[in-house]
């Protein structure tokens, strides 16, 4: 009989304490981030750095980026990405060839001639920027890069991408 | 070019949103200014209808008023709804659609007219295209013997003032219950036949503790005629002090707080709403519905919410009396301050178990609310 009591009590209070959080969290301010670019149009194509880190949510994750004259061609995004969406070769600098460093003085002994990113693919879980040893590759906060065709989000980073054998990553995943 | 879409867009929806506002605004004011909208028309009524005439056309204008009402009732109650949801999760909401996405329910509405009207092959097509209509009358009928005044002469405006209102207030809302169990077993669909079922087993359980709840009041005030019950608590301290729930003190509470959690259950709001339980019976009795019969189904459930928070600020909160007097828009402000307290509750807590659902029922609503008659009964005739 008191539990039926107890019982009773402790639903109604349970209740209240309830609708007092959610009291308090209808007050609080939204964390929603309204698009702007359809009332401001001028500030939609704007170049992927430019876009205000501020106007973004803390560790939000958009494009990739490689900064292709750090990459030194250890290809370890590539083995972390778990959808496949980093296709990368490397062909070897020549011994006598004068020595080159990325920025944080790693020596660069191979060249990167092709670093291709599929963006259709990717999944935006940011693996492939924790093992990078020289900060090469990283989310920027550009997130508007829609294209007509797939093709459209394949980002091509090398300088000197090799003519000869387009391989996606699509296509290398295949072979 | 899609920016440009949509800066034609945005700038046509600009002007769009006044025409909501406005209207509720010229709601608002005709039922803040009812009693004397009433004396005027009646006048007018006096001058230019016959007088064979004159009680009809007076009836069929105040349930014109009352179907524009509860026609934009849905329409802003979703649009709240949403909101409020939104913000109890520190969302916005619909943001897109006219000011403050005023518009959207308009846009949802326009979508569910041209979507195509399906009726599942073996259907049971008869019961599957009564349901809706069963539904949507069972809650607008409600609404007739919901009084939302007095004018001084002592004529209440309602679409029909019964002096049994409460009573046909109970016999009309059970008609909900049947249709809910006619669209769970015509869709011929094991989710929504459970979906009916349930509903059917939570409805026809709640409506006793309704009923008798209602007789609490019933018997404190000695009438069944819902004005009367109002007329009752007029007066006391502040304009408030002689509403029924502030009377016997904590048993009229627990009647007032009783009868809103049998409310919330007869119109399957979370945490009862186990009959369109999503993750578990898709959407429950109206999975197979789709365009406007659909539409028909969420009119009728905002219909109920509106229905039972004005029925419960009529018996309990003093219904138009209140501090300033006798006022309508006191009522609207009562009725749609409850269905506020419905959505908030909806947003915070979880829905119950099947069993759970009944052993609130059985063991504790039924239980408290037969004491409180008891009780109250006792002590009116003790006076």
């Amino acid at each position: 009989m008191k539990r039926y009591f107890v019982d009773l009590w402790e639903s109604v209070s349970t209740v209240l304490i309830g609708m007092g959080v959610t009291f308090r969290h209808f007050f609080t301010r939204s964390v929603t981030q309204q698009y702007t670019a359809d009332e401001l149009p001028e500030e939609r194509w704007r170049s992927p750095l430019d876009i205000p880190k501020e106007s973004l949510m803390e560790r939000s994750r958009m494009k990739l980026h490689v900064k292709i004259e750090d990459c030194i061609g250890c290809k370890q995004c590539e083995r972390a990405c778990p959808v496949d969406c980093i296709h990368i070769e490397n062909e070897k600098r020549a011994r006598d060839a004068p020595p080159i460093f990325a920025a944080d003085g790693t020596a660069i002994k191979q060249t990167v001639v092709q670093f291709d990113i599929d963006m259709s693919l990717c999944c935006y879980c940011q693996l492939c920027v924790f093992p990078c040893p020289t900060d090469c590759i990283l989310m920027t906060p550009d997130f508007e890069f829609g294209g007509k065709t797939k093709g459209d989000l394949l980002y091509r980073y090398a300088k000197e991408p090799r003519t000869a054998e387009p391989a996606t990553p699509a296509g290398a995943a295949r072979a | 070019m899609i920016t440009r879409f949509r800066q034609i867009e945005m700038r046509l929806m600009g002007p769009l949103t006044m025409i909501p506002i406005v209207l509720c605004l010229v709601v608002l004011g005709t039922i803040a200014a009812l009693p004397v909208v009433a004396a005027i028309l009646s006048e007018l009524v006096a001058d230019f209808v016959p007088p064979a005439l004159q009680h009809l056309t007076i009836v069929v204008l105040g349930t014109a008023g009352f179907v524009g009402i509860l026609a934009l009732n849905p329409i802003y109650s979703i649009w709240l709804e949403r909101k409020v949801a939104a913000h109890v999760q520190d969302r916005l909401g619909p943001m897109r659609v006219g000011w403050h996405g005023l518009l959207q329910s308009f846009a949802d509405g326009v979508k569910l007219l041209f979507k195509e009207d399906l009726v599942p092959r073996d259907a049971d097509r008869v019961l599957f295209r009564a349901a809706p209509m069963l539904a949507i009358t069972s809650a607008f009928a409600a609404f007739a013997i919901v009084p939302w005044g007095i004018r001084e002469d002592g004529t209440v405006l309602a679409v029909s003032n019964l002096n049994i209102g409460v009573l046909y207030f109970l016999a009309i809302t059970s008609l909900g219950a049947l249709s809910v169990l006619m669209a769970g077993w015509g869709s011929n669909n094991k989710y929504a036949l459970y979906g009916g079922m349930r509903a059917a087993a939570q409805m026809v359980s709640y409506e006793i503790p309704t009923a008798i709840l209602v007789l609490v009041v019933v018997a404190q005030v000695g009438s069944l005629s819902i004005p009367d019950i109002v007329a009752a608590q007029a007066g006391g301290l502040l304009g408030v002090g002689d509403w029924l729930i502030f009377q016997l003190f904590p048993l009229n509470l627990i009647a007032f707080v009783l009868f809103f959690i049998c409310g919330l259950a007869e119109t399957n709001r979370t945490p009862f709403d186990i009959p369109e339980a999503e993750s578990e019976l898709v959407a429950g009795f109206h999975t197979e519905y789709s365009g406007m019969r659909f539409a028909f189904f969420f009119l009728a459930e905002y219909g109920n919410m509106l229905l039972v928070s004005m029925l419960a600020a009529l018996l309990f909160l003093g219904g138009w009396v209140g501090p300033f007097g006798s006022n309508p828009l006191l009522f609207f402000v009562k009725g749609f301050g409850l269905v506020v307290v419905q959505m908030w509750l909806r947003w915070t807590l979880p829905r119950l178990r099947v069993d759970q659902l009944m052993g609130i029922c059985w063991k504790y609503v039924i239980p408290i609310s037969f004491f409180l008659l008891v009780v109250t009964t006792i002590i009116k005739g003790l006076r």
